[in-house]
This record gives C-alpha cells, structure tokens and sequence, in this order.
C-alpha cells in the first residue's frame, strides 16, 4: 500500500469549494500587523500592476488619511464615486455598493475590511459590516482586494486585547479571512514604523503623538508583528494540509476531532468562545458550545441572560454549533451530552469562586473530568481583565434586546409570605400536636412545610421555609419556650438535621420541578412541531400549506408571519386569496427577493440587514429554494435565543419539505396527465382511424360503383348500394358526434340546459328516434304512474339514454329484449337500462365506462369506446352517478341517478 | 299534390348541398331557386316570387337569422332553417325570428320533403284552418269542441283541449314551447315548461295508442312540440 486513496467525501468537498471558487471572485487580503505597514500602498501598487497588464481595475473604496503617497498612487486609476451618508447629522463618505456591482469590474479595491457600515445612517446601508458587501461583490463574480490588521479578526480579537490594552470594536468573522483566496502579508518592522509614524506617514502630527505613547509602543509592535507572522502561517500550513489531503498523503492528526466548548454566564464565556475557536482552527476540529440552564441559571437577571444570548450568536458567528441544555447539573448534563454527540475534547473555564463554596460544592470542571474518560478536558483559568473587556457583539445584541426586554424581575415576595404562612400553620399544628406527641414528630411536620413550599415556590423559598421552621420550632416548643435559648444541647443536634434536611429536600425538589419544566418545554415544542408536520402531511397543494405554517409559525413564535411563494419566473409574491389571521402584510418584498435570490437568511438576528424588523427564512428545498418564510416576532428575543432560532429553522425546514412534497407532486401528477393526454390522443388516432376508414371505404366504393356502372346494374342492386352509402355516412355520423360531444364535455365547455322534464318524455323521444337501430330489439319501458319531473338538460340525458340503449343493442344478441325502468329513492331518481346478453367483459365494471375503452377486442363491433364515456360525465355533471353490473341471470344494467328537487306546483284545473 | 308548382328558393352556400337539394325537390314538381349568399338571397325572395324558402343557417356573408328577419319584413311565406348546428338555441332563435320549421342537418329526403310539404299546406290553409282534423285513431272537430277516439267521445280539459288546437294550427310544423305557453296559458306563464310536460302527458295519456311512444304528439327536444297527423 504505497499511497492512500483520497477519501472521496473530502475530494468531493474539495472539488465542490473549488468549483464555487471557479464562480466566485477571488478575495486577496493585504495583511498587516498594525495600521501604517502600509498596506494600502502596496493593494494600490498591486493595482497598478494589474493594471499595466491590461486587468480592469477599480478602485471601490479607499481611505486615504491624507497620505500624501497614498493619493499620488490613486492618479490614473479609475475611482468610484463615495456614496454619500448622513449619519447622526454628519456627512459620512462611505462605499457605494450598488454603484460597485453595477460597474462590476474584474478588480476591485475595497480598504478596510474589518469597517462597520453606518446602520443608522441615511441611505441605510444593505450589510451591518463591510465584509458582507464584499462577500455580494465576491458572490457576483467580482474579484475583490481589501486590507486587514491583525487585531480585526474575530478569534484573536482578545489576545490582542491582551497585548495592547484595547479593544477593537470592528472585528472580522475568522471565516472571511479562512476563506481568502490569497493573504499578503505586508511586514515593515517596528522600528521602521515608527520612523513612519513620526514622520506623519500614518496619521496626522498630533495624532501620531498620541498613537505612538499608546498603541503604538514598540513592545506592542512586537507583539502584533509575530502575531501576524503566525498567523499568516497557520494559512501556509493549512494550504499545506489541503493539499496532502488532495494528494493521498495521510494527515498526522486524529481524525474526527469535535471540541465542546462549556459555557456559563460568567465574564470569561467570551474568552472560552475565542479560546475555543483557536483551537477549534488549530485541530481542525467541528466545535459546539454548550450553555447549559441550571437551576440557578435560570433565575438569572434579564442583564445576564441576554449576554448569554449575544455570547452564543459570537459562538455561531465564529462557526461553533450553539446549543443550550437543561438540567439539573452542568457536569452531569455536559458530560452526557458530549457522549451523545462523540466529543473528543473539553474546554472549560475554571471560575473564580470563594474558597467556602469550592469546599460546599465541587466545580462544574471537577465532576466533569470525573466523569468524562477518553475525552481531554482543558481547563481555561479566569483572566483578571475578563470584566473589563467589552465586545461589540454584547452591545449589539443588547440594543436588539434593550427595545423590548419585559419589566426585570419576577416578584418572589409570594413565595416568602408562603414560607411565613406555612410555618405559621404547622407551629399551630404543632401546638395541637404536641400534648400528645413527641417533639420529634413536630419537627417532621415542619419538613413537610418545606416540601410543600419547595414544590410550589422553588429553592428561594424553601429554603426560607427551612431556616423559619428551625426558629419556630425552637422557639415555640423546645424549653424553655417562648425563647431561642435551648437547655438541652441535644436539640442542637436535631436543629442542625432539621435545617440540613430543609435544605436538601429545598435542592431536590426545585431540581425536580425544574427538570419537569425543561421536559415539558421540550415536549411542547416537539408536539407542536409535529403538529404542523401532521397537518402539513394532511394538506394538499402549497398554498395551502402556507397558510398552514403561517398559523403555526405564528403560535409557536407568537409573531406575524407570511410565507411568500415565488411565480413561475421566481418572483415572489404577497399570497392571494384569503388571508389567515395574524398573516404578516408588511413583508420587505426587496429583502424576501434577495433571500429567494441567495439561499440565505437576512433580517433580525442574521449579519445581512440585521436592522430590518422581521426574520426571513429561505425554504430550501433538496433543489431549490421554494419561498421565504418572513416571520415579525411581537418578542424579537422569541427569535433571537440561537436554540429559538433553531427552532425556527426547524419548523422553516419542515415547511421547505412539505412544500417540495407538494411541488413534485404537481409536477408529477402534470407529467401523468401529459401522458395520459398523449395516450389518449394515440387511442383516438387508432380508434378513430379504424372507424373512419371502414364506411368512408364503403361509400366510396358504393358511390364509384353508382356512378361509372349505374345505368348497367339493376335497380334493387342500386338501391342497395346506396343504402349502404346512407347506412356508413349516418354511422360516421354519430362516430364524429360521440367525439366533438366528448371534446366539449371534456373542455368544460357545456353549460347545462336544464328545465324540468318528464322522464316518460325523454325515453319516448329516444326509443322514438331510434326505433330503426333497435329493431330486432324489443324495448319494454317500465315506467311507474308518479314519476315526479327532473330538472335536467333534456338533449344530453336523451343522449345518455340513447348511447345506453345502443350499447345494449350492439352487444347482444338479435332479438333480445331491452328494458328501461325507473324508480325513485328518497331524493333520486334511478334510470335502468337492462338486456339479456352475455353480460359484461370480465374485470371491473368502472372501466367500461373509460374513454376508448371496448368491452371487445378491436374490429368484432365498431364504435370508438366514447359512448359510456360520454354517459358518465352526462351524469356527473348533473350530480348523479353511473354504474354497470351483472343481472342475475344473465345479461347487464346499466343504472344512473338524477337527484331530484322540489317541482314547482302546477294550478289544479277548475273542469278536470 | 295541389302545391307542385310552388317555388323553393334555397339559400345555401354548399354546392353539394344545393346539388341535392335541387334534384330531390325537383324530381318532386318544385321549381328550385338558388343563392349562394344571404344577401342575394333576401333579393331573391321577391323577384323570384318564392313561395317558400329553405335559409342555412351557417351564410358567409351575413347570418340566416338576419336574412329570416330581412323576408319576415315583408313576406308571409313559409321559411325551412337548414341548421348544422345541433344546439337548440340557434334553432329557437331562428323561430323566434320569424322561421317557420327546421331540419337538422345530416338529413335525408324523407324528411325534408315531408316539412315543405307541411309548411306549404300550412301557408296555403292561412290562418283560418281546418275545422276538422284526423290522427291516427283521433278525429278532432275544434268547431263542435268535441275529441273522439275510436269514436268514443274523449273529455279534454280546457287547457288540453287549447294545447291540441294550438298544435293542430301548426300541423307538422314545430311549435316552441313559448308560444304554446302563451297562447295557451297566456304570456305570463311562457316560462312554465313544467305546465307542459304534465299537460303534454295527459294529452297522450288520451289520445295516443302507446302515451310513452307517441306517434303523433312528438317531442322536439329542447324546442317544442310537433302534431303530426300521419307518418309519410
């Protein structure tokens, strides 16, 4: 085995990001380790270069600080416009991507990665960031070149921080530079820096002065400089590694690795996040971070649970999976979950609690590392700076949540009065007790207490319940009474179970009313997920559908919601027809478009238009995206909470799936027709061909004989042979009747003619007409007295009846009798038309009544098999069915219904 | 045969159809008349001196219906409507307009020659009628009132009697069911089909051999009714 093969999910991987490569454009970051390297410059020189080889560059955006060499590089290079912004009453020059993607030139020049665009500037900007505008131009094809600085990028944001003391607000997701087809890393060396700094180079006079005793020191330099050089590195070793992999050459590493990152509302998440990412790179491992609810947790203050929230939208933005679990016990439920989920490795924070509760209870880290084995378990110590440091993800989150965040605090006092109200009972419970019993069982009374109020009220509470019921009890019934002192010191004993007791059954119970509560948040979701899958599943069509998501979509997530469905030319559109209650009316038809367009989410709590109102969700089918769901949360934390968001993603998934069942179905079931059509027009041609060509072959034999022979032949012989002419031309007759009757049927193009008939009328009008084709036929008509009228289209039942009775004519034998009968039946009337033949072909007796169908093979009797076809949708468009059975004894009925209504009055006759 | 020497003008547009309309109304006495266009047929109808015209309804150039109108103006005579169409209203409105009977189209001879036949007689009778009429085994004198069958008298109700005698004016020509409805029961009540259905039963009931087979009452599906005294 001298090479490895490939494994070929990888290779296809590969070939696929290769082929989006092919589409995309290409992405180059000029990198550096700090601003003034001169990054700008030498994009700009690239430029040049590119340009001179006949390349069409232009330059986007870029900023040019008032560098005097800067500017002198932009001559002789095309220059979009700036797009103009007003912003909190300033004029901001910012990047106009419109303008770019409309020139759409093979490069563009973009500085300035890591930019944040004006949210709240006029126009509104389409991204939050400018990496997202690049991400558009790169998705349109175009190839784009920007600049970075190290402490930009997301993951090592903090460890910069570290360095310098400060924190950059504008961050880049590590993604984005991952994903950079090409890194430059422009490297000057500090001392040389800072000649440019002092010289004005980078910044103005007195702002260089001030950047040089900050920032710019030239440990900091140091510092920032090798943290470029690795990192640009790490991507040379990476490109390495990908291609070993492409080439068969085994990786060193473990496969498979999956790192779980372990959260806590503590200040040092957001270090463990990017700790965790860091690692996540470095073994390229999948990540998922996990916060896990305890009973603690969730009495945390709404400050604290939405820093939780924006902790875990950093972790998806950063790639990780985000996951919240419910339990009683973080060690025990993270432990547990890494099983389920294959984790190799374990990144946990180690928190800086005081020593006395270390000593009452052991750490998260500690059980953890007890119970995981084969998983390493890295423990990340606490950083002195944690609470200091602020991130622009916090502030953003907040300001989504800060708008509609409810009033804080649950008011607890209930369960207190509680505690005071249940040991106020039991001491007098304990009163009436305690001339007969023993103090003992007092005191059992008074953990019943604490149950009771643990049950109801949670840990607070009952642990209230716990430390007022040892008062009492010792107050109120230990001697001496009426005071706290206590004589016997044996009390002291049963005071310090009793408390300790209070208290565990405190823990215990809240755990246990807690863990049902988790359980049935979880069991709610799940029925209500699998209620709109089983309606759903019970729905036909995808408007109808949509209205079924909307009403559920709209419950579960207490929100506005609309699905919008695109045209045959994929635009989307408002649903027509009526709409449901709580339906969404003010969906952005622009952004829906752009998500139909994309594939990608955009809206609240996504990175593209985050300042919309409303969340819209691509329904993406196995093929195509099939519509947007755009959901306005009354609550924008119902959507924001990732595991909500998951949710919602969840029951978006569950709409795309339905909504393609749908789609396929149509498409199907328009195939089958398709099919069918062409089948039957194949039947006709045959059918009809055949029929066509016997009496037209008759007549003009017969009518060629008449004319070049007539005088020679006799008279009967002439008169027979224009019989036969009369008898083939009335038989085509009726054949291209049966067919244009049957067309018209068909095309839906009949409007019923109905009036009130006498039955006895109609069937005299057809046995009438038809005497001649009968004859050899007796007809009996039974017909009772009372027939009451029937409002029918009196041509086409005729024809019914007639077709019938030719049929009976036609497959039985000469001489055998037909009979028409009727009966009524509460509100119909049954027609019959019964022979004495050989009864019907064997099979299923519907099927007679299908277009081309013959009860015998071809040629034995003529007719193109429409006649009961005919008879059928007759019937049906009257409201009546059709059906043939076997008569007993021979022979075969044919029966249809009419339903009967009301007859007007006829005025009686004064001389009847 | 009293009337074989009248005129037939025909007003049709096939060739064939008026080759054979001519040599079987010809071999009958009838001098034929043909136009190809509505237009010039209306023209005809009074240089020719047509005693009776046969109108297609399906004209190139203007509508049969127009061309019934345009003779009704001034003209009395019999008008047969060769309809291809087998949809009732086209024939309603064609009476209505003024035509005198139809034929459907596939049609033979027989047929034909019997409602020029029964037009002609009709045209030449005039309004005044005959007083008496004979079908099948009824024999009708609408001067005494009185209806026999077989020679036994048979009781007809008013209405009954109003409904024989309306279809006994138009012998073996079609009568819609409006104008039965308004000479009968009055032109309120044109659009009480149902009256005639449950009269038209009892009127065979009485007078026909086999009421569910009638050989004289006949049915026009959809138009209205037909007294024929005999089958030709």
């Amino acid at each position: 085995m001298a090479a490895v093969r490939p494994d070929p999910d990888a290779l296809l991987a590969r070939v696929k990001r290769e082929e989006t490569k092919e589409k995309r454009g290409k992405l180059t970051v000029f990198f550096g380790a700090t601003a003034g390297v001169g990054k700008t410059y030498a994009m700009l020189e690239d430029a040049r270069a590119r340009k001179a080889k006949g390349v069409d560059v232009v330059v986007g955006y870029v900023e040019p600080h008032g560098r005097a060499e800067t500017e002198a590089l932009l001559e002789g290079l095309e220059r979009l416009p700036y797009l103009e912004v007003l912003h909190r009453g300033n004029n901001l020059r910012d990047f106009d991507l419109d303008a770019a993607l409309a020139r759409a030139p093979q490069v563009l020049l973009v500085d300035e990665l890591a930019h944040s665009n004006p949210v709240e500037g006029e126009p509104k900007p389409r991204h939050a960031k400018r990496w997202q505008d690049i991400e558009e131009l790169l998705e349109a094809g175009i190839d784009v070149c920007t600049t970075v600085n190290v402490q930009h990028v997301e993951s090592l944001n903090d460890v910069v921080a570290g360095i310098t003391g400060v924190r950059m607000q504008e961050t880049v997701p590590d993604a984005v530079f991952e994903k950079a087809d090409e890194v430059v890393l422009i490297d000057t060396p500090p001392d040389e820096l800072l000649e440019r700094l002092k010289a004005g180079k980078v910044y103005v006079p007195e702002q260089a002065k001030n950047a040089i005793e900050n920032f710019f020191r030239k440990g900091n330099l140091i510092a920032l400089r090798e943290l470029a050089l690795r990192t640009t590195a790490d991507r040379v070793d990476q490109a390495m590694q990908e291609y070993r992999e492409g080439h068969g050459i085994r990786a060193t590493w473990a496969a498979g690795e999956r790192l779980l990152v372990a959260v806590g509302p503590d200040e040092q998440g957001e270090r463990l996040v990017r700790a965790g990412k860091r690692m996540a790179t470095a073994l390229h491992a999948e990540w998922i971070v996990v916060y896990v609810e305890t009973p603690d947790l969730i009495r945390l203050s709404e400050g604290k649970r939405n820093a939780r929230i924006a902790l875990l939208r950093l972790a998806e933005s950063l790639g990780a999976e985000a996951v919240t679990l419910g339990g009683a016990s973080a060690g025990e439920e993270i432990a547990n979950y890494a099983r389920e989920r294959n984790v190799t490795r374990i990144m946990i924070g180690r928190p800086r609690r005081p020593l006395w509760r270390r000593l009452f209870r052991p750490s998260t880290y500690g059980e953890l590392i007890a119970r995981t084995e084969g998983m390493d378990v890295v423990v990340v110590g606490g950083a002195d700076d944690a609470a200091a440091l602020r991130n622009p993800f916090f502030a953003r989150s907040r300001a989504f949540l800060s708008a509609s965040a409810e009033p804080a605090g649950k008011r607890r006092w209930p369960g207190y009065a509680a505690a005071l109200a249940a040991t106020a009972m039991c001491t007098g419970l304990g009163m009436l007790m305690s001339p007969l019993f023993e103090l003992v069982n007092v005191a059992m009374v008074y953990l019943l207490a604490v149950v009771l109020v643990a049950t109801r009220y949670g840990r607070g509470p009952a642990i209230a319940t716990s430390v007022i019921a040892v008062a009492a009890f010792d107050f109120f019934f230990v001697p001496p009474l009426l005071t706290f002192a206590v004589t016997d010191v044996q009390y002291l004993l049963t005071f310090g179970i009793m408390l300790a007791v209070g208290l565990l059954i405190s823990d215990l119970t809240s755990r246990v009313r807690l863990q049902a509560n988790v359980a049935g948040h979880r069991e709610r979701r799940t029925s209500l997920l699998y209620a709109m899958s089983r309606e759903l599943a019970a729905t036909r069509g995808q408007e109808p559908m949509a209205r079924v998501a909307v009403r559920h979509v709209g419950e579960v997530f207490d929100s506005q919601v609309v699905v919008l469905l695109p045209d045959g030319s994929g635009r989307l559109h408002h649903p027509k027809g009526p709409a449901e209650p709580g339906s969404f009316h003010g969906a952005d038809l622009d952004v829906a478009q752009w998500v139909q367009d994309h594939g990608e989410q955009a809206g609240l709590g996504t990175d593209t238009l985050p300042s919309a109102e409303a969340v819209y969700l691509p329904l993406t089918g196995g093929q195509a995206t099939l519509g947007v769901l755009a959901v306005l949360p009354a609550n924008p934390r119902r959507v924001l909470l990732p595991e909500q968001f998951h949710l919602l993603e969840t029951f978006s998934a569950q709409v795309a799936l339905a909504l393609e069942r749908a789609q396929l179905a149509e498409r199907a079931q328009r195939a089958q027709l398709d099919a069918e059509t062409q089948g039957l027009r194949n039947a006709l041609l045959a059918s009809i061909s055949h029929d066509l060509r016997t009496p037209l072959a008759v007549i003009s034999g017969a009518s060629s004989s008449l004319m070049e022979k007539g005088d020679a032949l006799a008279t009967d012989e002439r008169r027979g042979l224009a019989r036969s002419i009369f008898d083939q031309s009335q038989q085509m007759t009726a054949l291209v009747a049966n067919v244009l009757e049957m067309t018209r049927l068909e095309g839906g193009g009949i409007a019923l003619e109905r009036d009130w008939h006498a039955l006895s009328e109609i069937t005299g009008t057809v046995v009438g007409r038809l005497a001649s084709h009968l004859d050899g036929h007796p007809v009996r008509i039974w017909l009772p007295e009372k027939l009451p009228l029937v409002r029918v289209d009196a041509a086409l039942i005729e024809q019914v009846l007639a077709n019938l009775l030719e049929n009976a004519a036609k497959y039985t034998p000469r001489g055998t009798a037909i009979t028409i009968s009727a009966e009524t039946h509460g509100e119909e009337m049954t027609v019959s038309v019964e022979d004495a033949g050989p009864g019907l072909p064997p099979g299923d007796p519907e099927q007679l009544f299908e277009k081309f169908y013959r009860g015998t093979p071809e040629g034995a009797v003529g007719g193109v098999g429409l006649g009961l076809a005919i008879c059928r949708a007759i019937v049906r468009l009257h409201g009546g069915r059709i059906r043939a059975e076997r008569r007993p004894g021979g022979g075969a009925i044919f029966s249809f219904t009419l339903p009967l209504e009301p007859a007007p009055p006829v005025p009686a006759e004064a001389d009847a | 045969m009293t009337e074989g020497k009248a005129t037939v003008l025909v007003i049709e547009d096939e060739p064939e159809i008026r080759r054979f309309l001519r040599s079987s109304l010809g071999a009958e006495g009838y001098r034929v008349v043909e136009a190809e266009t509505g237009t010039r047929g209306a023209v005809d109808a009074g240089t020719q001196k047509a005693d009776l015209a046969i109108v297609d309804l399906g004209l190139p150039d203007i509508d049969g219906i127009e061309v019934i109108r345009k003779i009704r103006g001034w003209s009395p005579m019999p008008i047969l409507v060769l309809s291809a169409r087998a949809q009732e209203r086209a024939k309603i409105e064609a009476l209505d307009a003024g035509a005198d009977d139809y034929i459907t189209k596939p049609f033979g001879v027989g047929e034909l020659l019997a409602r020029v036949r029964a037009a002609l007689r009709h045209a030449t009778r005039g309004a005044s009628g005959k007083n008496v009429l004979a079908f099948g085994e009824v024999t009708a004198d609408f001067e005494k009132r009185v209806v026999k069958r077989n020679g036994d008298e048979v009781h007809l109700t008013a209405l009954e009697f109003r409904l024989l005698a309306c279809l006994a004016q138009h012998l073996g020509m079609v009568v819609t069911h409006r104008q039965l409805l308004r000479e009968v029961w009055g032109p309120s009540h044109v659009d009480h089909t149902h009256y005639l259905r449950i009269y038209m039963k009892q009127l065979r009931e009485k007078l026909e051999a086999d009421p569910v087979r009638p050989r004289h009452l006949l049915t026009e599906t959809g138009v209205g009714y037909r007294l024929v005294a005999d089958a030709d």
